[in-house]
């Protein structure tokens, strides 16, 4: 899974049933301090978030599907938590590039 | 999942039997503020989007879930047409300090 | 398999059900010396794992392969934790 903050949310009337019960939501993964910002992705919401939160979002699709419930549900990444805190000790310092 | 935007369409005669019958998008891979990220892309139409229509799209063996026919070599589809895209534009990015971050 | 480093932890009050009850930890990739290089992700802990430790994460849908983290809606778990690594008859890690 990955640490995320909702940006934004995307609305859609046509579109896959899959989707129907769930937002989509507009996510920014986490940088390090002095690391090159992600590319945004959108991610299924299971957890009710909204705009601003800290999110944890597993990006695979079978676990996806589990949480649905939903067989061949073409999803891939959902948010499956809501973050209260985290923690992260200077030992991850280093160059990801 | 990503959001794309419909600019075309490709038509192929000789495909895998597989693909008969599915439409091909010719698609532009957006941003968070609907700027085009990336080069064009070809994408299988699983929900009935055409020209000019924002879409979002999954990638991977995902991509062939949201089709008719689930066995078949696509690794990127539409599955919806979206209205609005509504983003906090005054996040840029997502950059947390050392140590302990309390939410909420 | 991958190689990387505890780099910190999470917490979730509102999550999904399954996940009740497991440690989210903070990793990074990490090369076989023990110093990071990947980006940050969550992995669930199943052998009590702490910050600083070199340890080994199974991802994508094997990672739901341990009775932890069996049907839980995960994609990263910690299963090993080095004590170390050997690479062309070389020693490049040993947890200290």
């Amino acid at each position: 899974m990955i640490i995320a903050k909702v940006i934004g949310t995307v609305v859609s009337t046509i579109k896959h049933p899959a989707y129907h019960s769930y937002k989509l939501q507009v996510v920014q993964p986490l940088n390090l301090p002095g690391e090159l910002p992600e590319e945004t992705f959108l991610a299924l919401d299971s957890a009710h978030a909204g705009v601003g939160d800290t999110v944890l979002v597993m990006r695979e699709g079978n676990g996806a599907r589990q949480v649905t419930q939903i067989k061949d549900a073409p999803i891939i990444s959902m948010i499956v938590g809501i973050l209260d805190s985290v923690e992260i000790t200077e030992q991850a310092k280093g160059n990801s590039r | 999942m990503l959001l794309g935007k419909i600019v075309g369409t490709a038509v192929a005669t000789i495909k895998t039997l597989e693909l008969t019958g599915v439409k091909l998008l010719v698609v532009q891979p957006l941003n968070k503020n609907l700027e085009p990220s990336g080069s064009l892309q070809v994408a299988a139409d699983a929900t009935q989007a055409g020209y000019g229509d924002i879409v979002f799209m999954v990638r991977a063996r995902e991509a062939a879930l949201a089709l008719e026919e689930k066995f078949v070599p696509v690794d990127l589809s539409a599955i919806g047409v979206v209205d609005t895209v509504d983003v906090d534009r005054s996040i840029r990015d997502f950059e947390l300090s050392w140590g302990y971050s309390q939410f909420a | 398999m991958l190689i990387a480093k505890v780099v910190g932890s999470a917490v979730a009050t509102i999550k999904d059900e399954k996940l009740n009850g497991t440690k989210l930890l903070v990793v990074r990739e990490a090369n076989v010396q023990g110093e990071v290089t990947g980006k940050p992700l969550v992995a669930i802990d199943t052998v009590d794992a702490g910050a600083g430790d070199l340890v080994l994460i199974a991802s994508g849908s094997s990672a739901r392969q341990t009775t932890v983290t069996k049907d839980r809606p995960v994609d990263a778990v910690i299963m090993a934790i080095l004590d170390s690594l050997e690479v062309d008859g070389e020693v490049t890690f040993r947890k200290s």
